[in-house]
């Protein structure tokens, strides 16, 4: 459809006005560049300013254009991206099991290298991570801004356990996830009698005591160093070391193959693999229990959920608590991963990105998360070049999808029980 | 005693800032019913344009400093505003009556922004500047401490009293108060009396930001060094405030404020400064525990 | 109404004693004392803000009283309702209600509405989850037992099609029936219903008194019911608590209480369907 020219001249009028602002936003702080130090002089910068106002224009007039000439909502088809969506809905567990056989045999395949396996270990990571989350946020409806403090303390726990008591990866893994579980716990007791939000800042406030605590406690935690040479695990007592010490039978000397350093990241990458499968497993099967469906009533009405004798308190604990308990398995994977923890991996941005995830990948949405993580991991990664530009990039993307698809991506609730399944049941 | 003088007045100097910017939280969680997580950048971007100001009208030449103070006052106050007008036009608003999640992801998103922009334009290292006003008043002696009141200090006092007396005036007395009100205890009908309610929600955010700008000005005179890191921290404790005051209530938020500026100020002279963040959390979580709706805030009824 | 009147037990099940609650300044309920009987219907009537819901959120532990002891005995135990955590009211004392305002799960099947009500029971069963994730035959047996229960309630109110449906999609006469049978797989001692009949067309009207009659004469249990329409109170209750400025000016049978020239003025006086309708 050709834009009219009464469309032309209102969307002229939005981008003038959006310009004018841009004007008065870009002129201080894009128009002038403060010296960092002593030696340098103050800069203006009247290109960047036109930049920017000429940007907005462009870029506010075609938007308007677009909105104005585009048929009635009523009328209109279901975009595109939901068309393909419901498309491919009933198809939607063999899509899910082809991926993950996919995603199984990526290490084998002759394509993958070293940084690919690595970069896969990385993005499962934050799959387990948002698995997890989903559980506190999608299925309780809890806000937690301080997820990462779970990690924290499973990576750190994972690493004091494993160098003071001496205890392989296998032994301080299941140790790891109660001690997260045991702070969650502690932690929402007091809070989770309280209004939503002020659960949020709550979360939020412990997320960086936890850090402050392993910044300053030095003896224990190495302080803003963190610690290295934590142990890699082993498989069944296999290590992936090129010489392993007496006593011990490497992964490569065991097989009778010559050593490379890939085994230990294909190693890494399987063991994240089902942990994270574990992580899926687990949510699927729990949301169809007593307390999976305690937890999406709760979220749904509390009132409710009160009057037919749901315990709140109890209910959301357990959410929050098997919630850090998952962040605490992942934490431990994470410092065997790196060999090396410090506080810098636990700030407020990997919690916003573990939250985002969640969000934009469609709360609840198993497959949403898959999504949500590959974008988001991965894009930055690719990326680099950009370096400047990601976070912003992935601040406005965060934006952009709120406004756009406020339910996420991938927003599909699943019965968690059907009549119309069972023998003599609905038509 | 001269000790304890000196970090009161240290404390309060330090509370009132945060009392300013938790007033910005607390009138949009009172209108809208969501956590502004951009607040905090939109102080920071306050400090810069502070800082940019003064460097600007250096370059000009003009000298005398309360001219150059009101001059850059004005000027943080309205372009400060216009950043907190675009967050919610371009965040917020389409989100409106969206599900309850989805503004603060949106302004999740928009801090990180906030901040990467900054970064972007300014550069990642810390911006400094020499003090514009030195000096102060000695008021005790006791052997070789001093306690001081200075001349700055005094003056972000002053302003801070000065702000929350015209702005509780603004909300008892005028019609845009009225309006906000109206919009806080129901949208709908407010709409339905012929309140513009994107209008007020619009200025509800312009004024927070104005004071958030305050905010910004007065310290980065006070500590003279910013960067684009340091809205997440400030904003984080401002919204302590706000909760410990009582979400909603405006002097809630100023005596929030003042405290958590106390318990900083004394929690890092007498115990280790290292703590002191872990010191106002934790009273927040005990004032949560034993009065949920903070110390100044009115319990919520369940409506059934 | 006359067999009713005979499977109604001596002792009362509810006991409400000098309840008094106050809002600040405002007392809504004043020393209001009145019993409700197993295999009764009760109602609770009066007009606009003489504080019915409030004595409703009292019973169900949403307000906390300001005074008086409101006890129900459920076989050998006895409950103070108003010292006792909200959740246990539903779950240790057997209370169960339906909201003014429905409050189904929006978002989850009627199925899964019917099912959470039976969280009690079933979480026992699936040992807090373990036996659940196991998998284990004594949870499986367990959650056929529940579904059994929810089936046979849809079954009885001609849900079965909508079992797999969101409730929050469902047209407002049916989400007040899936409300009142949710409170009912709570398998309850005392049934609170808040103004069932608000929303209701006369037919669906009929056949909810109907269905109210129902549960009294087949479970045996206490109903508490409040509602403004006179025809269905008149027409279903055994007992009538009469209600004004929070304190109780009448008691008694429907005939007793139509007659009763307090109640004339305060209420009935005003509103002469209760009287031209008496009676099914």
């Amino acid at each position: 459809m050709a834009p009219q020219a009464s469309s032309i001249s209102a969307a002229l009028r939005e981008a003038s006005l959006a310009a004018a602002v841009a004007l008065v936003l870009a002129l201080p702080l894009a128009g002038v560049r403060l010296p960092s130090g002593a030696a340098e002089p103050l800069a203006f910068r009247p290109w960047w300013v036109v930049a920017a106002v000429l940007a907005v224009f462009v870029g506010r007039f075609l938007i308007a254009l677009h909105i104005s000439t585009r048929r009635p909502r009523a009328f209109a088809a279901p975009p595109l991206f939901d068309r393909a969506l419901g498309a491919m809905t009933p198809w939607r567990r063999w899509i899910f099991a082809g991926f993950i056989v996919a995603v199984a045999l990526l290490p084998l395949m002759p394509f993958a290298d070293r940084r690919m396996i690595d970069l896969g270990s990385l993005v499962l990571i934050y799959v387990m991570l948002g698995w997890g989350l989903n559980i506190v946020v999608g299925l309780a409806g809890l806000l937690d801004l301080g997820y990462v403090a779970f990690y924290a303390v499973g990576a750190y726990s994972y690493t004091l356990l494993a160098i003071h008591f001496d205890l392989n990866f296998w032994e301080s893994l299941p140790l790891a996830g109660a001690f997260a579980a045991l702070f969650g716990v502690l932690l929402g007791f007091p809070v989770l009698r309280l209004r939503g939000d002020y659960l949020a800042i709550v979360t939020l406030g412990f997320g960086e005591m936890i850090r402050i605590v392993l910044i300053n406690w030095s003896d224990l935690t190495g302080g803003s160093e963190g610690i290295s040479s934590i142990p890699a695990p082993t498989l069944f007592g296999l290590s992936f070391t090129a010489n392993p010490a007496a006593g011990e039978t490497a992964f490569h000397q065991f097989f009778g193959i010559p050593f490379a350093g890939v085994h230990k990241l294909i190693f890494l990458y399987y063991l994240i693999l089902a942990l994270a499968l574990l992580t899926h497993v687990f949510s699927m099967r729990i949301r169809r229990l007593p307390v999976g469906r305690a937890w999406e009533a709760l979220r749904e009405d509390e009132i409710a959920s009160r009057a037919l004798g749901l315990n709140p308190v109890m209910v959301k604990l357990s959410a929050f608590g098997i919630g850090a308990m998952f962040a605490g398995f992942a934490g431990a994977f994470f410092a065997t991963r790196q060999g090396f923890i410090n506080p810098s991996s636990f700030t407020f941005i990997e919690s916003a990105i573990i939250l985002a995830i969640v969000v934009l990948g469609g709360m609840g949405s198993q497959m949403g998360v898959v999504c949500a993580a590959l974008v988001l991991v991965l894009l930055p990664e690719l990326a680099r070049d950009l370096a400047g530009f990601r976070m912003l990039l992935f601040g406005a993307a965060m934006v952009a999808i709120m406004v756009w698809r406020p339910r996420g991506l991938l927003s599909h609730r699943e019965p968690s029980v059907r009549l119309g399944d069972r023998a003599g049941g609905a038509p | 005693m001269a000790y304890f003088l000196q970090q009161l007045i240290n404390g309060l100097t330090l509370g009132a800032v945060y009392g300013l910017i938790a007033i910005g939280y607390t009138m949009v969680y009172g209108i809208i019913g969501m956590i502004n997580f951009a607040h905090g950048e939109i102080y920071m971007i306050g400090a810069f344009i502070c800082m940019i100001a003064f460097a600007v009208l250096g370059f000009m030449g003009i000298a005398s400093v309360p001219m150059a103070l009101l001059v850059v006052l004005l000027l943080a106050i309205i372009l400060t505003a216009a950043y907190g007008w675009t967050v919610e036009r371009i965040a917020y608003r389409p989100l409106r009556g969206s599900f309850r999640l989805a503004p603060l992801i949106s302004a999740i998103g928009m801090s990180i922004f906030l901040q990467n922009y900054v970064q972007l334009l300014q550069g990642a290292r810390v911006k400094a500047m020499e003090p514009v006003i030195s000096g102060g008043f000695v008021l005790m002696r006791d052997g070789s401490f001093q306690v001081t009141l200075s001349y700055l200090q005094l003056m972000i006092m002053s302003v801070t009293v000065v702000l929350m007396a015209g702005f509780t005036t603004v909300i008892h007395r005028t019609p845009l108060g009225r309006a906000q009100r109206a919009c806080e205890q129901d949208q709908k009908m407010a709409a339905l009396s012929g309140i513009d309610v994107d209008r007020t929600i619009s200025l509800t955010f312009v004024l927070g930001a104005g004071l958030a700008a305050v905010a910004g000005v007065m310290n980065t005179l006070y500590y003279g060094v910013i960067d684009f890191f340091i809205g997440f921290l400030v904003g984080l404790k401002a919204f302590t405030a706000a909760v410990l005051g009582g979400i909603g209530s405006l002097p809630g938020a100023m005596l929030g404020g003042l405290m958590i500026g106390l318990i900083e100020a004394f929690w890092a002279a007498y115990f280790d400064a290292a703590y002191k963040d872990v010191a106002a959390f934790s009273v927040l979580v005990l004032v949560l525990i034993f009065r949920p709706s903070g110390l100044l805030g009115r319990p919520k009824v369940e409506k059934v | 109404m006359s067999a009713a009147h005979a499977m109604q037990s001596e002792l009362p099940l509810l006991e409400v004693r000098d309840l008094t609650m106050r809002f600040g300044g405002l007392t809504a309920v004043d020393r209001l004392t009145f019993a409700a009987h197993s295999g009764a219907i009760t109602a609770l009537i009066g007009p606009n803000g003489a504080g019915k819901t409030t004595v409703f959120n009292c019973i169900t532990g949403f307000y906390r009283p300001t005074s008086g002891a409101i006890v129900i005995e459920r076989g050998d135990e006895t409950y103070r309702l108003d010292r006792l955590a909200g959740h246990r009211i539903a779950r240790d004392a057997g209370v169960a209600r339906t909201f003014q305002n429905i409050r189904l799960f929006p978002n989850m099947t009627v199925l899964e509405n019917l099912l959470v009500a039976q969280h009690a029971r079933l979480m026992r069963a699936s040992a807090f989850s373990l036996a659940g994730l196991l998998g284990l035959r004594r949870y499986r047996d367990a959650e056929e037992a529940g579904i059994a229960l929810a089936r046979s309630w849809l079954e009885r109110l001609d849900l079965v099609q909508y079992a797999d449906r969101d409730c929050g999609t469902l047209a407002y006469g049916l989400q007040r029936k899936i409300e009142i049978a949710r409170a009912m797989c709570t398998q309850p001692a005392l049934l609170c219903l808040d103004e069932p009949a608000a929303g209701l067309n006369p037919r669906e009207t009929t056949e909810l008194s109907r269905l109210i009659i129902s549960i009294r004469d087949e479970f045996g249990i206490g109903i508490l019911l409040i509602e403004h329409d006179m025809s269905l109170v008149m027409g279903i209750s055994d007992r009538i608590v009469v209600l004004d400025h929070g304190a109780r000016i009448s008691e008694g049978t429907p005939a007793e209480v139509r007659s009763d020239p307090a109640v004339i003025r305060a209420y009935l006086g005003e509103d002469d369907t209760a009287n031209g309708e008496g009676g099914r």
